[in-house]
């Protein structure tokens, strides 16, 4: 693996703004000191790195003209910032902004702005365990900042999407992202990461950090769409105040490789926090999850619910953790995660990982692996239902009910008809779904 | 329409039927009866094919068509319908969806087209009322937080919208409060006519006060130990089933 360590950072675009560079210096030194994961690490016991056992190089070229026409992503009207191999691409993107919120490219940030970058970067990865951390940082070009005015209430989703075309072989991108939720603002976000099907390999080492302000409202749906041979490892980092409320919708269908971690801290009291998450590995893609709520202060609330179908000769690591610190009484938590398993030579490994210091809390945790209830199927069948039909019906169903519960509509239609076609590719047996 | 000939059915290397006869002609309803454990439901899911349920001997013609060699599927679009005892809860799936593809498939094997939406949506609104049944519940998952009573109106739900040749009802009476049972027989006697043949599968005389049967069957022990009219339900309500056991 040292050559993995060492390679992406010789090969680390020079694009990047100048004020930029401290920061991708501490990255430098942080990933050198960093020791590999290996499957003897904790963190990453089920989760193989040897996707990454290859050359990946960042595309340097401009890439405004790379044909993306295949790549489906949400249409949702709202802002939408689009970004291809890595490159900003104004074409496919649409910055008017409504009242209340600003966009900026830290590579078109003037010195106000890169000031005010500067000071919030970073604030809510401070402190993670996420090794790939201090890697994104030393190979960051580019990243956008969206700051949210206090008090705003912005009607339409905003959408960042980041397509890798497959034009390049073994492309590395480093994405980041940085919201500022102004105090007792709401705002629906939608980060979106899709590839085209020609199966180049693409590493993506995607931060994103959100920070919520006192009494913000905050709607997040992060839709991995990467197919093939992506490899996505990445994590979202969230920072709430008090009387925040976060809602996170995370949907990763499979592909070589995808870890995800996603870290709540909760820092201020009364904060609440929703995570829904469906994942769908099949063939031979993995899936891991990493969830972490920390409750830091009291009486705050979470509630999270994953749940994945595994397929093929698949597999998918899920591993809640929930860490209550001595002074989060009044603390309650909520944990569950259900896997479904569609062939004998599927894998899942699923781990409620809950560190309890304070006495008075509530905090349930559960998690399920099983496959289609052979009665459920049979109930459908005595109703004329073909057999093929309903297997489809029972596993759309087994994740429909996350989906129904996502309050972006706009997200939701987008969704519905791409998992169905999930399950199976004849539309025959997804007619009644939707 | 229905030819049991000495049917023999085991579940889990016990056998529960042991050489069962019983014929069903079109326009008939036949109350079978009879004390636990006598094979009751067992009859009727071996007929409508549910799995662990095999059939060591014996012959079923349904329809004239060998019955037993058909997928559990093939069978409802044939026009077999078994009302559950226990119907199943399956959150995610809704009932309108649910309801749809079950029609469709029905309506395909007849050699019709898959039925509109919007036409699809009328006639479900309209059987939701004949069974009293609220319409939020086309939107929830198939029987899911359904009471005891919504469950057994969903099956009726769907019967209607099946339109079945041959109703089998397993204890669809079972823990239903008087109101509920009134609204099941009235959809039991709406959908009653010269095509169509019923077999209630029951404990109690009670339903049969509201949907008068033709025939009234007792199995014990497996096989159907005596064969009356509705008179014979009286009988056993008074004398219970003892007395027939002795006699098997």
């Amino acid at each position: 693996m040292s050559d993995f360590m060492q390679q992406p950072i010789r090969e680390a675009p020079e694009l990047a703004p100048a004020w930029l560079r401290p920061l991708q210096q501490r990255g430098r030194e942080a990933w050198q000191q960093t020791p590999f994961p290996t499957r003897k690490t904790e963190a990453w016991k089920y989760t193989s790195l040897q996707a990454l056992q290859q050359r990946f190089v960042a595309a340097d070229r401009d890439s405004a003209s790379t044909d993306v026409s295949d790549i489906e992503f949400p249409q949702l009207g709202g802002p939408t910032l689009v970004f291809t191999d890595g490159h900003y691409s104004p074409a496919l993107s649409s910055r008017e902004l409504p009242d209340g919120l600003s966009v900026v490219r830290f590579a078109e940030a003037d010195d106000a702005q890169a000031a005010r970058i500067r000071e919030l970067l970073g604030s809510a990865v401070a402190g993670s365990r996420h090794v790939f951390v201090p890697l994104n940082e030393a190979t960051l070009a580019d990243g956008v900042f969206l700051d949210i005015q206090p008090d705003a209430r912005l009607e339409a989703p905003i959408q960042i999407v980041w397509l890798t075309s497959g034009a390049d072989a073994a492309l590395a991108l480093s994405q980041r992202l940085l919201v500022n939720c102004g105090a007792h603002s709401e705002a629906t976000l939608v980060e979106t990461f899709a590839s085209s099907d020609t199966g180049a390999t693409a590493f993506t080492n995607g931060v994103s950090e959100l920070l919520l302000g006192e009494g913000a409202r905050l709607q997040h749906c992060r839709l991995h769409l990467e197919q093939d041979n992506a490899v996505h490892i990445g994590g979202v980092h969230i920072r709430q105040s008090a009387n925040s409320q976060l809602y996170g919708f995370h949907l990763a269908l499979g592909s070589d490789l995808k870890r995800i971690d996603l870290v709540v801290d909760h820092q201020g009291a009364g904060a609440h926090c929703e995570l829904d998450g469906i994942y769908l590995p099949r063939g031979s893609e993995t899936v891991d999850y990493h969830t972490c709520i920390e409750h830091s202060v009291p009486h705050c609330t979470s509630r999270e619910r994953f749940r994945g179908i595994v397929g093929d000769e698949a597999s998918a690591i899920f591993n809640g953790r929930i860490h209550i610190h001595p002074q989060a009484q009044k603390t309650r938590a909520e944990l569950s995660n259900k896997n479904l398993l569609t062939s004998h030579k599927a894998e899942v490994n699923t781990k409620p990982e809950l560190e309890i210091y304070a006495d008075d809390v509530q905090c349930a945790h559960g998690a399920t692996v099983a496959q289609l209830d052979p009665m459920t199927r049979h109930y459908l069948r005595t109703r004329g239902v073909p057999r093929e039909e309903a297997e489809v019906m029972l596993s759309y169903g087994f994740i429909n009910e996350l989906v129904e519960d996502l309050p972006c509509a706009a997200v939701r239609d987008f969704v519905k008809p791409l998992l169905a076609s999930r399950f199976a590719r004849n539309p025959r047996l997804t007619r009644h779904l939707l | 329409m229905l030819k049991i000939d000495n049917l023999h059915a085991r579940v889990e290397n016990e056998d529960i039927l042991k050489g069962l006869n019983l014929t069903v002609n079109p326009g008939e309803v036949h109350a079978i009866m009879g004390p636990n454990g006598s094979g009751k439901s067992t009859l009727g899911h071996v007929l409508a094919g549910r799995p662990g349920y095999s059939v060591s001997a014996g012959s079923v013609q349904f329809l004239g068509e060998d019955l037993l060699a058909m997928d559990t599927e093939e069978r409802a679009q044939l026009g077999l319908f078994l009302a559950f005892q226990y119907p199943v809860e399956i959150p995610g799936v809704s009932n309108m969806e649910f309801l749809k593809a079950a029609v469709d498939a029905v309506r395909e094997r007849r050699g019709e087209e898959a039925i509109g939406s919007v036409d699809f949506l009328k006639l479900a609104r309209e059987a939701c009322k004949s069974v009293d049944l609220d319409q939020s519940f086309l939107k929830r998952g198939v029987n899911e937080g359904f009471s005891g009573g919504e469950k057994k109106r969903n099956e009726l739900l769907q019967m209607m919208l099946l339109q079945p040749k041959l109703c089998i009802m397993d204890e669809t009476d079972s823990g239903l409060d008087i109101d509920a049972l009134q609204v099941v027989s009235r959809g039991i006697n709406e959908m009653r006519d010269a095509g169509r043949a019923f077999i209630l599968v029951t404990h109690y005389q009670r339903l049969l006060n509201f949907v008068e049967p033709d025939h009234v069957h007792v199995l014990a022990g497996g096989r159907i130990v005596r064969s009356g009219d509705k008179s014979l339900a009286l009988e056993l309500e008074e004398r219970g089933y003892a007395w027939l056991e002795d006699a098997a």
